[in-house]
């Protein structure tokens, strides 16, 4: 039995894990190409910023586009609230809250990456620091997942927390591709001009998948591989096939737990059939733009049915 | 300069007390520390910080903003009692425990002492801890007050006085657990030495005692929840705790409703009845049909549910009449009462400054003795005359006089001592004791309690949130 209050305090403690990590990751990739290519890099920031969906918050608070302002506003700054820092505090806030629920482990790896991070995140990044602490960043989450995975009874709480995972995941992969999508469409990418190779490969290092696509598809970039990669890959694990594919597992579980079905079901099986179906080739007919943007809807459309069918409020 | 709350009074040391040397209790534990490299103890120290911050075992503190979550210091050096000791305790606690049981059984029905003119009844029926809503009604089980924590403090070889009964929700219980928790971690090799007796199945006689106190309409195993006023809340860690170590739900008041005239919770899969609540929620929050409209602490209509029986609350509403500072000085006449004996466990000589005789005698000695409000807790507004300054006698004397019946007043008493690890080896500091009590159809008493510390070198204040610490509490398996 589990308090639908403890389900939603699950489900967000691991949405905000998941994207204190991918803060850190976004952060990451704009600061390789901010390093790799001197102009435009605050066109890259602020493609950074609309990945993360902080661009309109942050252009209230700054006028440029600087590795310093951007990486404080998606790393430290408590006023944002999908902040590394706010994440983890979100989510410790959460852990707290459900700890009953949790492993002792889990919730000490939770509570130890809050304090390490708060004390690091205290002041302002020096910027030689930065590589340093988005590897302390991912170490810390790493920490967590693995105290997670290696400890947590597999029931309906773990069912709870991997779907708070899988939807941020989710979203989070399809809102990088989709700010970027326009440099995979094949008329602009046909010559393959050094300029799209750095964009592709800042989009894979978004979600640090620029070294594992090498092991799957030839050396070089190519649009269709890295959408092919990024939404349809059933082996790579920030591939939005991927997350849906664990998110029907778990919504599976939970429905033959409880012996009930619900919308949630429903909405999670179109998603998995609409990935399923077609080829990458079908997606760039059909529009990549307009998947994606449906994607994104339907997503978050299961998170809010999964909050209303399981009762978290 | 004398700090605050300190005294130079002459104490008597647990451990070394200056007339007779080391005293028994202590004196393996004694060898062994003789053997142990002062180094290595300072590091000990430091391990058992980093062992709580870990854990998050942090408390709250009212009024500090920025500080929100802070630990409460945990000295290494056990407070030991003999099982001697502990038997002539628990016999007088047993006692005290069944009194109060007792006096709130006849406080909500027959009223026989007060018609008996034993307790004054004004004293009871202007009590703002009488809760007229009980009136008439029979808790599951016959039980007001299943966990009590009884604070005891020692003067001398021989003499252990009770200084307040916490019968409402006392706190503490997991700081017991884990500070033995956290000894066994940091000393195990002093554990097969000396033979303590276990408190870590406190939980379980709690779920137990819970269990057992169920009321009639629970078909089967009854389904036992926590119910905490949620995570923002200075004791939620232990809350938390003991909902995890008896292995049920941990609820909120927006967890809970009423339905089909049981208190229900609602989970993943709907609403699940709950039996028994042990709620860590004040009386004025739990109804906010009943008592204060605006609690969004509590349940809507529990108390309907409770007076028709099903459920059971623990502890029950009201029993804070029992513990309230102006019922206490009436206590040895409580206990005899519905014993039948005299108390074996004295009280502190009390005087209620409603009476115009002890006024006057406690304007005149203000600063001999200490005062306290009589619905005060955890070491609030209360006054240690020895240590107060003028200034600040005469400014207490004036909220004395313009309310009275506020206050009572106690003699300033050398609590006993036990050292404390410092930079500079040991160091007395005063400490009281608060054994926790479980009733159902027996009466538990977990061997051990929290021993709470003054820190602060002469200091009488041992409450956590006056800069007070907690040591590991051992009986003695003799």
């Amino acid at each position: 039995m589990l308090l639908g209050r403890t389900a939603n305090g699950l489900y967000w403690m691991n949405r905000y894990i998941e994207r204190a990590e991918n803060m850190a990751r976004l952060v990451d990739a704009g600061l390789r190409m901010a390093l790799t290519r001197t102009q435009n890099a605050s066109e890259e920031w602020n493609s950074v910023l609309l990945s993360a969906g902080s661009d309109y918050a942050f252009s209230q608070k700054y006028q440029d586009y600087t590795a310093a302002n951007v990486s404080d506003f998606l790393l430290r700054d408590t006023s944002n609230p999908s902040s590394t820092m706010s994440s983890i505090e979100t989510a410790r806030n959460n852990a707290r809250m459900v700890r009953t629920a949790l492993t002792r482990e889990t919730w000490e790896s939770i509570n130890e990456a809050w304090m390490s991070l708060k004390r690091m995140l205290a002041r302002p990044i020096d910027e030689r620091d930065l590589p340093t602490v988005l590897d302390a960043i991912k170490r810390e989450t790493a920490l967590i997942r693995g105290s997670f995975y290696g400890t947590m009874l597999r029931n309906e709480i773990f069912d709870f927390s991997q779907l708070g995972t899988y939807v941020e995941r989710a979203d989070n992969t399809a809102r990088i591709l989709d700010v970027k999508y326009y440099v995979l469409l094949p008329s602009l990418s046909w010559v393959g001009s050094t300029l799209d190779n750095y964009q592709w490969e800042s989009i894979l290092r978004s979600v640090s998948a620029h070294r594992s696509y090498r092991w799957v598809y030839e050396a070089d970039y190519k649009p269709t591989n890295i959408a092919d990669y990024l939404i349809l890959n059933v082996r790579m694990p920030r591939s939005l096939t991927f997350c849906y594919r664990f998110l029907g597992e778990h919504l599976k579980f939970l429905a033959d737990d409880y012996g009930e079905r619900h919308a949630c079901h429903a909405t999670a099986e179109k998603i998995q059939a609409l990935l399923k179906r077609g080829s990458i080739k079908d997606i760039f007919d059909h529009g990549l733009h307009e998947f994606l943007a449906e994607f994104i809807r339907d997503n978050t459309r299961l998170g809010d049915e999964i909050a209303q069918d399981y009762r978290f409020h | 300069m004398v700090s605050e709350g300190s005294t130079r009074l002459a104490a008597f040391d647990e451990m070394l007390p200056e007339v007779s040397g080391l005293r028994r209790p202590y004196e393996a534990y004694d060898r062994w520390l003789k053997e142990q490299d002062p180094a290595r103890l300072t590091q000990k120290m430091q391990d058992a910080e980093r062992v709580f911050r870990k854990t998050g075992i942090t408390f709250a503190v009212y009024g500090e903003q920025e500080a929100s979550e802070r630990l409460i210091p945990f000295d290494i050096v056990p407070r030991i009692l003999s099982g001697h000791e502990w038997r002539r305790l628990t016999q007088g606690i047993e006692q005290r425990v069944q009194a109060l049981n007792a006096f709130l059984d006849d406080i909500y029905h027959r009223q026989e002492i007060l018609r008996a003119g034993r307790v004054p009844r004004d004293l009871v029926a202007r009590n703002e801890a009488f809760l007229p809503e009980m009136i008439g009604v029979k808790p599951p089980a016959g039980v007001y007050t299943h966990i009590i924590g009884v604070d005891i403090v020692r003067i001398s070889e021989n003499e252990f006085y009770v200084l307040e009964d916490n019968a409402r929700t006392p706190s503490g219980v997991s700081y017991m657990l884990e500070n033995r928790e956290t000894m066994m971690q940091l000393f195990p090799e002093l554990f097969q030495k000396i033979k303590v007796r276990p408190v870590e199945n406190y939980p379980q006689l709690l779920r137990q005692s819970l269990a057992a106190v169920r009321p009639q309409s629970a078909k089967g195993a009854p389904t036992i929840a926590v119910l905490t006023p949620g995570s923002y809340n200075s004791a939620y860690f232990e809350h938390a705790f003991l909902a995890d170590q008896m292995g049920v739900q941990l609820v909120e008041g927006q967890d809970l409703r009423v339905v089909d005239g049981h208190v229900a919770m609602r989970t993943t899969e709907g609403y699940k009845q709950v039996d028994v609540l042990y709620r860590r929620v004040d009386d004025a929050f739990l109804d906010p049909l009943t008592f204060r409209p605006d609690s969004a602490l509590g349940v809507p209509g529990i108390m309907d549910v409770y007076r028709a029986g099903n459920i059971t609350i623990a502890n029950a509403p009201g029993t804070g009449i029992a513990d309230d500072k102006a019922i206490y000085s009436y206590m040895p006449e409580i206990v005899e009462f519905y014993t039948g004996r005299k108390a074996i466990l004295g009280n502190i000589p009390t005087w209620r400054c409603s009476e115009p005789d002890s006024l006057k005698y406690v304007l005149e000695h203000i600063s001999e003795l200490v005062i306290k409000e009589v619905h005060g807790s955890g070491g609030y507004g209360m006054l240690v005359g020895p240590a107060a300054t003028k200034k600040e006698c005469e400014a207490f004397a004036k909220k004395l006089q313009a309310k009275p019946s506020n206050y009572i007043a106690q003699p300033t008493l050398a609590l006993s001592t036990c050292p404390i690890l410092t930079e500079k080896g040991l160091s007395p500091r005063h400490v009281d004791l608060r054994p926790y009590v479980l009733v159902s159809d027996r009466i538990q008493i977990v061997p051990g309690g929290l021993t709470r510390v003054a820190l602060k070198q002469g200091s009488l204040v041992v409450n956590s949130s006056q800069g007070g610490g907690t040591k590991d509490t051992w009986v003695l398996d003799d």
